[in-house]
Order: C-alpha cells, then sequence, then structure tokens
C-alpha cells in the first residue's frame, strides 16, 4: 500500500469543477511535483491534503489512516506557503521553535532542533532576525525549517520559489532537494515551472481542468507525453496533424510531404494523428536543391539566442517548425534563408488526433505578494 | 550630501497654525483657573487644589477611567475574534459589518439611551442599576464604529488567512493561533482602537446623565454650572490626566511590541 494516496477526489465551487476524480499514490520517501497551469486544480489537491479545505469526494490516506475529516492542526503536515508566511512578530528562531512549543517539546530539545534546522538550510547565524530583516529567499528558507521542524509525515510546498528572483530559485530547488533526499521525507510539490518539477522530482504529475493528465518519472514525462496537453506543456514541442499512408512502413503524409516514423508502424491506413517532434531533435540545413527523406522545406524567420543552443523558427510551404541547433551553427542559417528540416525516424512520438480542439495554456499569473 | 530637512518650509505656517488652534485655548484655560474664586485677581492655585482635595472629583473620575477600561476589554474580546473571523471565513459579510458599525454615528446618544433604558428594563440590578452593566453595554456600542475601523484597518494589513494556514499546520489550534499569531501583529490596530474607545468614554455625558450615573463629565458639568475658575482647573487636570493614561497605553503597546520584535515595517 502507498504511504500517501489521494483517492479520487472531487471538489467543486459552485459550477466550477476544480479537481475532477484526482488519483495519486506515493511511497514513502518520494517526491512528487504536481505540474500545470493557473487554475488546473494543483493548489486544491494540496490544500485537501494539508487539511485547509474538505473534498466534495474522495479520500486522503496518508500510512494507511483516513485523515480526509482529520483537522489540518492534527496531521501533521509541514507547509511552505507561496506568499512569505513567516509570524511577523517572531525571530526566525521563534519561528521555528513554534511547532515544538506547540507539541510540548523540552525547552532544551527545542532549541537544540532549531539550531539543528537553521544550520540545515544555511541560516545558522539568522536565528535572531526577524522577518522583515531577511531577503525573500532567507524566508522561504526560514519556512522551510519550521515546516521541518515538526518532523511531518508529508511535506508540502505550494510554490514556494514563485516569489524569488531566477538565481535564488535555481539555488534554492536544489537545497530543497538535497534536504528532501537527506531526511528522506515523503513530499508534494506544487508548481507551473515545468522546468523546476523536472529538475527535483521522482514523479511529476501534469494537471489540467481538474483531473491529472499524465503522471511519470520527469523522463518519461518529458520523451513520451501522452497527451498533446502534456506534450505542449512539459518543454516544447512541434505538433504536425498528418494522416496515416502505410501503417506497414510507418508512412504518414503531412502537407503533401510523406513522413516515415516508426511510430507509425501498425497503424491502419487514413488515421489521423498528431506527429509530436521535440526541437532538439530537428535537424536543419542550408537548403541545397532536393530535400531527403522526411524533410519539410522552409525559411527561417526568426532566431532566438538561448546560450548553447539558437532557437530558430521556421515557416514553410509545408509546416510551421521550431527546431534547435548548437549556437556556433546557428550563424550558418541566418533569419531569411531557405533550410531544410529533417525529422527523426525514430524520435517522433505520435497521438490520435480527436476533434477536440488542442488546448490553450492559460498564462500563469505573477507571484502573489505577502 | 545636504543634511535632510525633517519639516518642509512650506509647512510650517500650517504647523504654527495648527499649534495656536491647539494651544491658545488651553493657554487661555490656564490663565482663566489660575485667577482667584473669591477676588477674581491673577495668581493662585487654589483652584487645583479644590480640585485635589475633592473626593467627587477622583471617586468619578476613577468610575470613568474604570469603565473606559472595561470597554476597552470588552470590546476587544467580542470585535477581535468576530472581526477575524469574518476576514477569515465570511468576507463577504464585512460591508455589512462596516455598515452596522456606522450606525452609532447616525443614532444620537440621546435616542439610543432611550432605546437601552427600554431594552434592559427588567434586567437584574446588578446589570441595570450598575455603571459597570448599563453604561459599559452602552458604552460598548458607542464604541462599536471606533473598534472595528481600526481593528478591520489591522486585519487587511496582515496576511490573515497564511498566518492561520501556517500556524494550523504547525498544530495550533484556534484560540492559540488567535492570541499567539494574529493579535500581536494587529497590536497598533488594537491600540489605537483602544485610545479612541477611552477618549470616548471619558468624554461621555449624554448617556450617563440621562441614567442619572455619577461620572466625571457630569462631575465636570456640575463643576462648570457652579464654580467657574475650579471648572477651568478641572478642564485641564482632566486632559492631563486623558493623555497620560492614553500615553501609558501607548507605552505599555510599544514596550511589548518592542519585545516581541514588532517594528515598523515588520510586514
Amino acid at each position: 500500500m502507498a504511504y500517501l494516496e489521494l483517492r479520487d477526489l472531487h471538489r467543486y465551487f459552485g459550477d466550477l469543477r476544480a479537481l475532477d476524480g484526482v488519483h495519486v499514490e506515493l511511497e514513502q520517501g518520494e517526491f512528487l511535483s504536481l505540474l500545470g497551469p493557473s487554475g488546473c486544480g494543483k493548489t486544491t489537491a494540496l490544500r485537501l491534503v494539508a487539511g485547509f479545505d474538505r473534498p466534495d469526494a474522495g479520500s486522503i490516506v496518508v500510512d494507511g489512516k483516513d485523515v480526509t475529516h482529520t483537522s489540518p492542526s492534527k496531521r501533521d503536515m509541514g507547509m511552505v506557503f507561496q506568499a512569505y508566511s513567516l509570524f511577523p512578530n517572531m525571530t526566525a528562531a521563534q519561528n521555528v521553535e513554534f511547532g515544538l512549543k506547540i507539541r510540548g517539546r523540552h525547552r532544551t530539545d527545542r532549541h537544540k532542533r532549531v539550531g539543528e534546522l537553521l544550520e540545515l538550510v544555511g541560516l545558522g547565524e539568522a536565528g535572531n532576525r526577524y522577518p522583515h530583516q531577511l531577503s525573500g529567499g532567507m524566508q522561504q528558507r526560514v519556512a522551510l525549517a519550521r515546516a521541518l521542524a515538526i518532523e511531518p509525515r508529508v511535506l508540502l510546498l505550494d510554490e514556494p520559489l514563485s516569489a524569488l528572483d531566477a538565481k535564488v530559485r535555481v539555488q534554492l530547488r536544489e537545497e530543497i532537494r538535497r534536504i528532501q533526499l537527506e531526511l528522506g521525507i515523503t513530499t508534494l510539490y506544487v508548481t507551473h515551472d515545468q522546468e523546476e518539477a523536472l529538475s527535483i522530482s521522482d514523479h511529476v504529475a501534469v494537471m489540467f481542468g481538474g483531473r491529472i493528465e499524465q503522471m511519470g518519472s520527469p523522463a518519461e514525462m518529458y520523451s513520451a507525453p501522452a497527451t498533446p496537453f502534456v506534450a505542449e506543456f512539459i518543454g516544447t514541442m512541434n505538433r504536425l496533424e498528418a494522416t496515416v499512408v502505410d501503417g506497414g512502413s510507418g508512412a504518414v503524409e503531412h502537407g503533401g510531404v510523406t513522413l516515415t516514423l516508426s511510430a507509425a508502424r501498425g497503424r491502419q491506413r487514413g488515421d489521423r494523428v498528431l506527429v509530436l517532434v521535440r526541437p532538439e531533435t530537428v535537424e536543419l540545413a542550408a537548403a541545397n536543391g532536393d530535400a531527403g527523406a522526411n524533410t519539410l522545406v522552409g525559411e527561417v524567420i526568426t532566431q532566438t539566442f538561448l546560450g548553447p543552443v539558437t532557437r530558430l523558427k521556421i515557416v514553410g510551404v509545408d509546416a510551421d517548425l521550431i527546431a534547435d541547433v548548437p549556437t556556433a551553427k546557428a550563424a550558418a542559417l541566418p533569419v531569411g534563408s531557405r533550410v531544410n528540416a529533417t525529422l527523426p525516424a525514430e524520435g517522433a512520438r505520435l497521438l490520435e488526433l480527436t476533434d477536440e480542439p488542442l488546448p490553450d495554456i492559460p498564462e500563469e499569473p505573477g507571484p502573489a505578494g505577502p | 550630501m545636504r543634511p535632510r530637512r525633517f519639516i518642509a518650509p512650506s509647512a510650517v505656517p500650517w504647523l504654527i497654525g495648527a499649534a495656536a488652534y491647539f494651544f491658545i485655548p488651553l493657554i487661555a484655560t490656564f490663565l482663566f483657573s489660575l485667577e482667584s474664586n473669591t477676588t477674581g485677581k491673577c495668581c493662585t492655585l487654589h483652584s487645583y487644589g479644590w480640585v485635589v482635595h475633592n473626593g467627587a472629583f477622583w471617586h468619578t473620575i476613577k468610575i470613568s477611567f474604570l469603565l473606559s477600561l472595561e470597554t476597552i476589554a470588552i470590546s476587544l474580546v467580542i470585535f477581535v475574534p468576530t472581526i477575524y473571523w469574518v476576514h477569515l471565513k465570511v468576507p463577504k459579510l464585512r460591508p455589512v459589518f462596516a455598515f452596522m458599525a456606522l450606525v452609532p454615528f447616525v443614532v444620537p446618544p440621546i435616542v439610543l439611551v432611550v432605546g437601552l433604558l427600554g431594552l434592559y428594563k427588567g434586567t437584574p440590578s446588578w446589570f441595570y442599576a450598575q455603571p459597570w452593566g448599563f453604561l459599559a453595554a452602552a458604552y460598548v456600542i458607542l464604541a462599536f464604529p471606533y473598534m472595528f475601523f481600526s481593528l478591520d484597518a489591522g486585519f487587511r494589513a496582515i496576511d490573515v488567512h497564511t498566518l492561520t494556514d501556517a500556524s494550523q499546520s504547525l498544530g495550533s489550534s484556534w484560540p492559540r493561533t488567535l492570541l499567539t499569531v494574529i493579535l500581536p501583529n494587529i497590536r497598533a490596530a488594537a491600540l489605537a482602537g483602544a485610545f479612541l474607545a477611552l477618549a470616548i468614554v471619558m468624554g461621555e455625558y449624554t448617556i450617563a446623565s440621562l441614567s442619572q450615573f455619577q461620572t466625571f463629565p457630569i462631575f465636570l458639568q456640575y463643576t462648570n454650572e457652579t464654580q467657574a475658575y475650579p471648572a477651568a482647573a478641572l478642564t485641564l487636570l482632566s486632559f492631563a490626566i486623558t493623555w497620560a493614561a492614553m500615553l501609558s497605553l501607548l507605552f505599555v503597546g510599544r514596550k511589548r511590541g518592542a519585545r516581541a520584535g514588532l517594528m515598523t515595517g515588520a510586514r
């Protein structure tokens, strides 16, 4: 039996279906990220686990015990919030000590534990400072130490890095992962940042419309998205609508061009499919003469420098594509040049194409201020 | 680097005007209070001696001051948890409370006291015949708008939801959350409400007079009608006592605030 189970959770706010049958199983010590755009239900799910809200249907089980109707103060869940949540009238050390005092721990034990935890989050010298004397990153470290102080059964993190600047975010997310592994604590992490989720999690669950679209390891989510939404949300993906021409050879037709893809083998002739191709798997070359197999022709319209790679947007007769090329090679493919874009026969993924429109990803609002 | 000016030059005339508006009546009252009650000539402290040695002065000012403290205590006990709950659980009711808080401004005290006398008629004499019962109940109503708007501003200045959730996730009960997390962070607002309640109760005349209780404003009015010079001395002394009470409340609040680390800009 899994350590943390979210069993078929439903939650409605009036007519809005915030959670629609969310089911998650997590083993002890694992790190799961709930990833999705604004309004997908990820924070609602986290608040149900914390006990701040109750599901309309379904249950939450921790270590074999149903806690669905247990009050938040009795759940032993440590939580770090998106907004700065330190108690302004207490020092960093007093904040960390708060939960231990409630549990009636002896003063000597409390002080020892507070010192250890502040050291763990790298703030051993800041115990006497008040929240307004700490930077945003330091406040979130103290909040993490405070959540860990009570030795929670599950650690819940609700976009704890969203109010921080990019450099601190990267640094702190690595520290969160280090501490989680060190303590072996079961962790549920909510974020809208796919890079954050992929970099620190054992499992990622992509949510949309109150449902889990797909759950798996970061590598699986990236390389084998199960739905068009996941494909679009995790990383950047080229999406080409195509029709299967020959299931035996894996030939599909897109915009008059025949592509041979191993993923199309075994499909029925006439099946409509969505071909998903990562930008880094597209090979570009200056258009000289005839295009080879699996090649679309187009013109470079923009170049975006991303450091080691440069992202090229290509508009063609056959399709619009995005391709990432090593920056050193990008100079040979300037804006306005005609290029041959070769799609990989092996790396492309195929999904059934339904009549449903492909989902738009709502823009994530900025982080909430304190 | 030029030294920073504390007061803009353009503000100086306004400050002088405001100071004159505030201090000239006080100075005039003070000079008047120094005149002899028998000869009408300056300068004697006889009127101050009369006030200080008057038992009725000490008796009534004690009643008014204790009534102030009672009003403040009852108001805080009732309104802090209520406004906290409204902010946390039923924010839609906030405008309703704000409207209700305006009612004591709209209803004149003379109407209020007639209504309260009728409402409380038949209640036990320990309540109806004692200032600590009837008057305190009336004063809590009078203080409601001041307490509500002060506390409401305090609750709006903090993130009530996040602080409550954080406290509860650490195992804290509702009362403990309110006392150890919320209350210390709205201390300034609670103090502001307390000052206003103190000032109102120390000066309230209509309700005390019509319900026939001997409070300080009743004594002040009686002295004013019978003895002109001691009345001026009494006015100044009551002014000084009220300010001293407010400053002591401020001092106590600030001292605790500093100890708890609640400083300017803590949020």
